[in-house]
């Protein structure tokens, strides 16, 4: 093409580019396709032919682009000019629309490969507006040009400088990141040391903060003063790594960099006005948060949890005049900084210094395993008064417009949870706060960790505790929906199973005289027996809330399979039945699955119960505990209606009595037959198919002919289905001579 | 199936043991360590309405008999800001020396920025550490302390001391419920009073925090709250009143928010007052409530306006004046210790 017909072009993009709108999805859909800009252009033409203008305009642009990417023409007399014309081509898209990637990618190219004058240079870099996004690899690109060593310094400055301006358009990070180590050794430099400290603040994470970074900048602070970039990146560091910076940064500071210098500021506002959609806001460059009183952050600057400092300061300075005795065992004591592994713990036990600010043992499970068996009152005393305080000044939903410190309440209440699954036992001070916090939480903020909160409630009286906890859960959880009902009796599930654990382990540690173990030993069971009680009144209503739901039925007898098995599995002198909404809305599921579990359930009752009686006729003068007559009363009930519905075909005779005149009067003559193993609405299926296997040809399939013989037959394909609860409950409850 | 309403008295546990056992438990569960003892009161706090529904009317004097009253006098018509502090771990009156200067030196490192700083070194602050003997309720309570910041003058010739910077004050006034709680290594101040610099605060917060495992919150007081302290504070018997009684309402509205403030003439205040009260030395959650319930109907009544409808965040009067934010000021000697005895149940009933 020739320079005229360029000249042209320009012109027509000069009357037509008013036409923002149109020109923006175009560039939208450069991103999509990182090919080169040429096809891409194409492809658009044919897409929006209707705006012939707008098509110009792109081809003035791609002509300027060609341009840039081959660099200036030697032999050109009117050199000058036309790179002018380009430039200007290149600005008034460049403020009016932005660039998209694959322009950003060429003109980056341009400046800084050294083709043109530094003039050029800085015309070209301060123009570099995205349209949308900046690809990461533009930059790399960049960054590799700065080592070749073409560029002045001035262009290097402009480019670290448009680098932070652009830093949140840039579509990924990774890579750069890779780069940390050759930002940070530009630091050297002292024109762009502000201008790469402030990149390095943005880029820095964690694994960015090494020892021998830590120096360097400290370093440079001794030869150059204390500088507000280098104290942001320090304190940066220091606060991702408190250890490594024993130095004390000011607090208060707030702005380390001024954000006003930023020359493409209006551009940027410009252009996302355009694109209405919300873009990330750009980094704060604030530290601490301006809270309404800010005193708790400043307090408590970084981490919600303290650092690990061992307490020899404290001891240090109550003791006026140390003795040699003193001195020797002070000499002894083993630095918890130095504590790396589980030996040392064991070899130094004897002499380890707990931290002087207590908080700081949730990190370390070294030291929970201290804290487990030192059994000192006032180090549980000084946790629970600081785990109290913090959980109070963290929670979120205390405070108004509080909610950006979100993630840390969360991350602060699954470092608790971590260390009370840790130790296997819940702390008090997070019993206390969900006394607090449970009437005014909305079910939805953090409510994993808030249900795991629950299942970790220390044990103790069950009627105590249900005013000030379950009365508010049992209004969430009829309030709620069926996911978060299903979520509270899981964690029911597992606050049973952590008090029966609990207490299995502490009857069988205490060497109590007998009669104490009975009272308290009857009192503890009092309050497992009420926990039960509330969840089968829980599940009872949510069953009908729900209308029948399987799914939360699942939930419901995962819970009661822990519950058959306590007097087993625990050893614990208990056994309390499910209630008989429950039973029977299992008995009549469509689910197999649910009746399965159904089976295995009454299967474990039924070991239970006869494990009781057994003992109870060995060690009959002694045992306190008799399980009421109507327990095994009403496990027999539901025995009898299962075997009457499932085996039998003689369903409500016994057990659960339905008036046959209701039956009739439903217009079901036919009911005998219609829940046994074979017509039960769960196992119909099965045994079709198990017929049908059977006899392939067969049209219609007799169900009636399952009998005697094929019964059998039939019980072994319903095994071999997987039903092995169904199996269990089989084998300990019917006698196999009576097959019907 | 009918829905049970769920009533445990009447659940028929399976297990039925010869004799009541709940008391049994309850000693076995509850009551055996310090810890326990603490869950049990903050059991019995969160069941019950937060508050007992009656207090003491501040009695005149009851300050103990060797109170510097210099001291007090200096702690009088400071604007103070409050905190709950945990009890302090392994605090020791004898070491209060010692505190000085470790204190000093940690002030100064921070003040430094980044230069390490020996202890022992002589700064251009001086921090002391002193007890306030007798600012206590009862015999039980720990002994008051004050630190104070005071900037030093840089000529060494004289050596007098410069002014105050900063002072903040620990103490414990009647705090039987806490004291209960805890072993013989804490000391119980719950309630720490600050004046001067919050950056300072911060730092000898962060100090405290560090040395004696403790832990500072802001002490904000709720409307609840500041209507018990007007309706008690009204109730004081005084020779002569220093100031007008006044109460400041918030209006929240956009885009700043209205205040309404309304001022009576104290012995007003205290006509309205003896004329709902009915228990001699004692004030009542409904004493409260009608006191406050009749100032409401007069305001009512001549600008039609509902002030129950807002928020309360000031009350002021002549025994002292508190806002919202937790910022009080005590103004009459008389009444200081009844004053802290109340700060102090707010401090502990933050910290359970």
């Amino acid at each position: 093409m020739s320079p005229q017909k360029r000249v042209k072009n320009s012109q027509a993009q000069n009357r037509t580019s008013q036409d923002s709108n149109s020109s923006q999805t175009k560039l939208s859909a450069w991103k999509a396709k990182p090919s080169n800009s040429k096809s891409i252009l194409k492809q658009n033409n044919t897409v929006e032919d209707c705006e012939h203008g707008n098509d110009q305009a792109e081809d003035a642009l791609q002509i300027t682009l060609e341009y840039f990417e081959k660099g200036p023409i030697k032999t050109s007399r009117s050199k000058d000019k036309i790179l002018e014309k380009h430039l200007k081509t290149v600005e008034n898209m460049a403020w009016k629309n932005g660039l998209a990637p694959d322009a950003i990618d060429i003109l980056l190219n341009a400046a800084l490969s050294g083709k043109f004058g530094n003039a050029v240079n800085t015309r070209i870099l301060k123009c570099l507006i995205p349209a949308t996004l900046i690809s990461e690899h533009s930059v790399v690109k960049a960054v590799s040009w700065l080592c070749v060593g073409k560029c002045s310094g001035s262009t290097k400055v402009l480019f670290y400088r448009w680098l932070v301006a652009m830093f949140d358009f840039i579509d990924n990070k990774e890579q750069i990141n890779l780069l940390y180590g050759f930002f940070f050794a530009s630091l050297q430099d002292d024109a762009l040391c502000p201008y790469v400290c402030h990149l390095l603040y943005l880029l820095t994470k964690k694994e960015n903060v090494k020892p021998f970074r830590v120096r360097k900048l400290l370093d440079l602070q001794a030869k150059i003063g204390m500088q507000p970039h280098l104290q942001a990146l320090l304190s940066l560091y220091k606060f991702f790594v408190p250890t490594l910076i024993s130095v004390s940064l000011p607090v208060r500071k707030k702005i380390y960099f001024k954000n006003s210098e930023n020359m493409w500021n209006s551009a940027l506002l410009a252009m996302r006005l355009r694109n209405q959609q919300p873009f990330p806001e750009p980094l704060k460059l604030v530290l601490g948060s301006a809270n309404v009183r800010p005193l708790k952050r400043k307090l408590n600057s970084h981490s919600v949890i303290p650092v690990l400092n061992s307490g020899s300061y404290t001891k240090e300075c109550g003791k006026k005049e140390m003795s040699l005795s003193d001195c020797l065992s002070h000499n002894r004591s083993f630095p918890l900084e130095q504590l790396q592994n589980f030996p040392q713990l064991l070899q130094n036990i004897h002499c380890l210094e707990l931290p002087s600010q207590i908080g700081s043992v949730l990190n370390n499970s070294l030291l929970l395993h201290y804290i487990n068996c030192v059994r000192d009152e006032s180090i549980l005393l000084r946790l629970y008064h600081w785990l109290s305080q913090t959980l109070q000044e963290e929670c979120i939903w205390y405070k108004v417009n509080n909610y950006e410190h979100g993630k840390d309440f969360t991350n602060f209440l699954d470092t608790i949870i971590r260390a009370q699954c840790f130790l296997q036992e819940g702390f008090y001070s997070c019993e206390a706060f969900l006394y607090k916090s449970l009437p005014l939480w909305d079910g939805l903020c953090c409510r994993s960790q808030f249900l795991q909160l629950v299942s970790w409630i220390p044990f103790s009286s069950f009627s105590e505790v249900k005013p000030l906890l379950f009365d508010h859960l049992a209004q969430l959880f009829f309030t709620s929906t069926i996911y978060f009902k299903c979520s509270v009796l899981q964690s029911l599930k597992e606050l049973l199973q952590n008090w029966l654990l609990w207490l299995s382990v502490d009857i069988r540690m205490k060497p109590l005289t007998s009669s104490l173990l009975e009272t308290t030993l009857g009192g503890s069971m009092d309050s497992v027996s009420k926990l039960i009680d509330y969840v089968g009144w829980l599940s009872t209503t949510a069953m009908r809330l729900e209308s029948n739901s399987t799914f939360l039925l699942h939930f419901i007898l995962d819970f009661y399979e822990k519950v058959c098995d306590i007097y087993v599995n625990y050893n614990l002198p208990l056994v309390v039945l499910f209630p008989p909404g429950i039973f029977h809305s299992a008995l009549l599921s469509l689910d197999t699955s649910i009746l399965n579990q159904l089976c295995y359930i009454m299967h474990r009752y039924h070991k239970n119960l006869s494990a009781a009686k057994k003992n109870e006729l060995v060690q009959k003068a002694k045992s306190e505990f008799n399980f009421s007559s109507k327990t095994y009363q009403q496990f027999n009930q539901y025995l009898t209606t299962m075997v009457g519905c499932l085996w039998t075909s003689k369903p409500f005779e016994k057990g659960t009595y339905i008036d046959l005149q209701i039956l009739e009067s439903a217009g079901i003559m036919e009911y005998k037959n219609s829940l046994n193993l074979v017509c039960h609405p769960s196992l119909l299926s099965y045994a079709a198919s198990f017929l049908l296997q059977e006899n392939l040809e067969e049209r219609t399939i007799n169900m009636g002919s399952i009998r005697g013989k094929k019964w059998n037959w039939y019980l072994e394909y319903l095994f071999s289905e997987g039903l092995q609860g169904l199996k269990l409950f089989i084998g300990s409850n019917i006698h196999h001579s009576s097959v019907p | 199936m009918t829905m049970d309403p769920y009533v445990a008295s009447e659940s028929t546990p399976e297990l039925t043991p010869r004799q009541s056992t709940s008391s049994g438990l309850k000693d076995y569960l509850i009551g055996a360590t310090p810890l326990q003892k603490r869950l049990e009161s903050v059991r019995k706090q969160t069941s019950f309405v937060p508050t007992p529904p009656q207090r003491k009317i501040p009695q005149c004097s009851q300050l103990q008999e060797n109170i510097d009253s210099q001291k007090v006098a200096f702690l009088l018509h400071k604007q103070w800001t409050l905190y709950s502090v945990t009890p302090l771990y392994k605090f020791s009156y004898n070491n209060l020396k010692e505190y000085s200067k470790l204190l000093n030196a940690f002030i100064a490192a921070e003040k430094q920025k980044g230069l390490a700083v020996e202890v022992g070194e002589d700064f251009n602050i001086k921090v002391i550490f002193s007890t306030l003997l007798g600012m206590k309720g009862t015999q039980r309570d720990p002994e008051a302390f004050l630190v104070q910041i005071l900037s030093k003058s840089q000529m060494p010739s004289e050596n007098r001391e410069g002014k105050v910077l900063w002072t903040g004050w620990f103490c414990c006034v009647f705090g039987d419920n806490l004291l209960e709680t805890v072993s013989q290594d804490f000391t119980c101040l719950p309630l720490f009073l600050a004046n001067g610099a919050e950056s300072n605060t911060a730092i000898i917060g962060t100090w405290f925090q560090k040395t004696f495992d403790c832990y500072f919150s802001p002490l904000a007081i709720s409307a609840f709250n500041l209507s018990w302290m007007a309706a008690m504070w009204t109730a004081c018997q005084m020779d002569c009143y220093m100031a007008t009684t006044e109460f400041l309402w918030s209006v929240p509205c956009s885009p700043q928010s209205l205040d309404i403030s309304y001022a009576i003439h104290p012995e007003d205040a205290k006509a309205l007052w003896d004329s709902v009260h009915k228990t001699p030395g004692e004030v009542t959650q409904e004493e409260v409530d009608l006191f406050m319930d009749c100032l409401y109907s007069h305001f009512h009544r001549h600008f039609k306006i509902h002030l129950s409808a807002t928020r309360l965040v000031r009350v002021s009067t002549s025994v002292a004046s508190a806002h919202t934010d937790g910022k009080v000021k005590i103004l009459c000697h008389k009444y200081l210790i009844g004053v802290l005895a109340y700060l102090t149940e707010l401090a502990i009933f933050q910290i359970e």
